[in-house]
């Protein structure tokens, strides 16, 4: 795929007045969407989210204000060509009921009037991106495919003209908690291999944590009650509201958003499986250690043993197996897991599963309270 | 595979209901026909009956019939899915109901009526006098089932198409007629079965048809050209709602099936 340079989405006192309503449905909106970004728009629903972001592809005309995409003023382009140079995503897919997955999957190109070879050759790239075998799903009908697979046949229709951004407005809202998981991991995938500009509406905090690179928080009248990084967001929400819809356990959502890599590793006292137990017992006294790692000759953690169990001839066979295991790709959250299920601290592995540090329990308590001091100033 | 199994198996028992009615129903019309044909035939026919029932009038008025037939369902075609079409449009839709309203009328006002009204006013013979008036009474299925089948479809579905760049005419043209085609094709039935039905009135603006048929046996007193006309108006009727049954399952997008 040639690699597209990204572009931002520019919005500047964005207005939507509906005849007859006093109040605006979207007021003085102000925002810069950064390129190759997701930018999650997060409220209530009636906040205005979705009419916002439907006036970045007039699907609803502005009243006033100005929109800016990739350096093109939005408003004065022909509304279907600017439409077609934008993904668009959907609730429950919307994906036509009468055409096959390819034919939906090629309605974009067939409308910018690529040859027919280059569409059936990007129809199946684009099924095989998003994780269906084009042999089997192409001749497929709508109708014959699960919620999640129509989801992803909607994901590939928005990308398939390669647009270089992409509106998703609650698109995996109509799904099943475990399939919405997994699209939701698919498109951090999608996202860190295309690097697309994504506009992606939600009402699902959780959602907007685990997908934005920036959260807006929309509060009535497409107010944005805070614009930032999630980190930032979940360390400090700006007032009450924001706090409210951050909701309880905002430190368990923070941990979910560092991984292992980020803090600094604490080491146990190793021993290979051959070292004599006097030996171990001698340098966990230097350093007033109570347990010890035990490692197999290839590195990898085997068992911990306590300085009470150093009595025999041998280090095989005591001491408590290691259960879970983190690695350096892990959250914290994994991490915190594994050091309550283990009942001490989480033993880090690397690529090969060798052993590459420990986390504390320490070290997670003062990592959150770094970013709270972080960005409270 | 799996999926389309079960679809399959869940509608298979209203679907194999179908597939007979479907296999039986132009069998049945034509045993009936048959029946009468032959039974007519093998009567001692008087000087009288001889000059309608023969095979040369039988045909020609069972071809005119048919012409009527065509000409009404080309007419009901050609004026009320493009009327159903506009009166969905945003700026039209206020509008809608003065024309169903019409429609309405027409549907509720006796057939026969319509027909000499029309004459009255035209002072018109033949064919088209009569199919004039009988595509009036038989436009409201057609019409009404445009207009539905497009509001029936679901709004996300004509969102999803302006939103990927589709133009209005666009979206009209790929996804809301092809969505709606088989409530259109169900009320083109409707409308053929009303307009093979009414156009034995036919004859009373000298349109032909089996009317005819019928009308000579009732002036004659001759039952038997009486019965073979009418059996022959009910067969072709049956043999008529069969073929709007074929188009309705075989005409209709494929993914809805």
């Amino acid at each position: 795929m040639p690699e597209q340079t990204s572009v931002g989405i520019e919005l500047a006192d964005v207005t939507k007045r509906y005849p007859g309503s006093r109040e605006p449905a979207v007021d003085g909106f102000t925002m810069t969407i950064n390129p190759g970004e997701t930018t999650i728009f997060v409220g209530p629903s009636g906040c205005g989210k979705t009419t916002t972001m439907r006036m970045i592809n007039r699907l609803i005309e502005p009243t006033s204000g100005r929109i800016v995409i990739g350096g093109d003023d939005a408003l004065s382009l022909d509304a279907d060509d600017l439409r077609r140079r934008i993904g668009y995503a959907i609730q429950q897919a919307g994906l036509f009921p009468h055409l096959t997955v390819a034919q939906n999957v090629g309605v974009v190109p067939g409308l910018l009037k690529w040859p027919k070879k280059r569409i059936e050759a990007r129809v199946e790239e684009m099924l095989s991106l998003v994780g269906l075998e084009p042999e089997e799903f192409l001749r497929r009908y709508p109708r014959q495919l699960s919620g999640g697979q129509q989801q992803r046949v909607g994901v590939a229709r928005a990308l398939a003209a390669d647009p270089p951004v992409l509106l998703m407005d609650e698109p995996f809202g109509a799904v099943d908690p475990i399939t919405r998981g997994n699209l939701q991991d698919e498109l951090l995938r999608l996202q860190a291999e295309l690097h697309k500009t994504i506009v992606f509406v939600t009402h699902d905090f959780d959602e907007a944590v685990k997908l934005g690179d920036r959260i807006a928080v929309l509060g009535d009248r497409s107010r944005i009650l805070q614009y930032d990084t999630p980190e930032a967001i979940l360390a400090n929400p700006a007032d009450d509201t924001v706090a409210g819809f951050v909701g309880a356990g905002a430190s368990l959502k923070q941990l979910t958003l560092l991984r292992v890599r980020d803090i600094v590793l604490g080491s146990a006292i190793t021993a290979s499986v051959e070292e004599a137990p006097s030996s171990v017992r001698q340098r966990m006294a230097t350093e007033g250690r109570k347990f010890a790692l035990v490692l197999d000759n290839r590195r990898r953690p085997l068992r911990w043993v306590h300085d009470r169990q150093l009595g025999g001839a041998s280090l095989a066979g005591i001491g408590r197996p290691v259960g879970d295991v983190v690695s350096t790709q892990s959250t914290l959250q994994d991490a915190l897991e594994a050091i309550l299920t283990e009942g001490g601290d989480a033993v880090v592995t690397g690529p090969r599963g060798e052993y590459a540090g420990t986390v504390q329990l320490d070290t997670v308590v003062a990592k959150i309270r770094e970013l709270r001091e972080e960005h409270q100033s | 595979m799996t999926v389309t199994d079960a679809v399959v198996s869940m509608e298979s028992g209203t679907r194999r209901a179908e597939v007979v009615r479907l296999f039986l129903q132009p069998i049945a019309a034509l045993v009936l026909v048959g029946a009468v044909l032959v039974w007519a035939f093998s009567q001692d026919l008087d000087a009288i009956e001889v000059v309608t029932l023969n095979a040369a009038t039988l045909l020609k008025s069972t071809g005119e019939h048919v012409l009527i037939t065509a000409a009404v369902t080309v007419l009901v075609v050609v004026v009320a899915i493009p009327l159903g079409i506009v009166l969905t449009r945003r700026w039209a839709r206020w509008i809608a109901p003065v024309f169903l309203g019409v429609a309405t009328i027409g549907q509720a006002a006796p057939a026969i009526g319509v027909i000499v009204l029309y004459f009255l006013w035209t002072e018109q013979e033949g064919l088209w006098a009569a199919a004039v008036p009988l595509a009036f009474v038989s436009l409201l299925p057609v019409l009404r089932n445009t207009i539905v089948g497009i509001q029936q479809i679901d709004p996300a579905l004509v969102d999803a198409g302006r939103g990927i760049g589709m133009s209005s005419f666009t979206v009209l043209r790929r996804v809301e007629l092809p969505l709606a085609i088989p409530l259109i094709l169900a009320g083109l039935r409707t409308s053929l079965v009303l307009a093979v039905g009414t156009a034995t009135l036919a004859l009373f603006v000298n349109g032909g048809g089996l009317g005819f048929v019928i009308d000579s046996g009732y002036k004659v007193a001759r039952p038997t050209v009486l019965l073979t006309g009418a059996a022959l108006a009910v067969g072709l009727a049956l043999l008529i709602d069969w073929l709007g049954a074929l188009a309705e399952r075989y005409l209709g997008p494929k993914g809805l099936r």
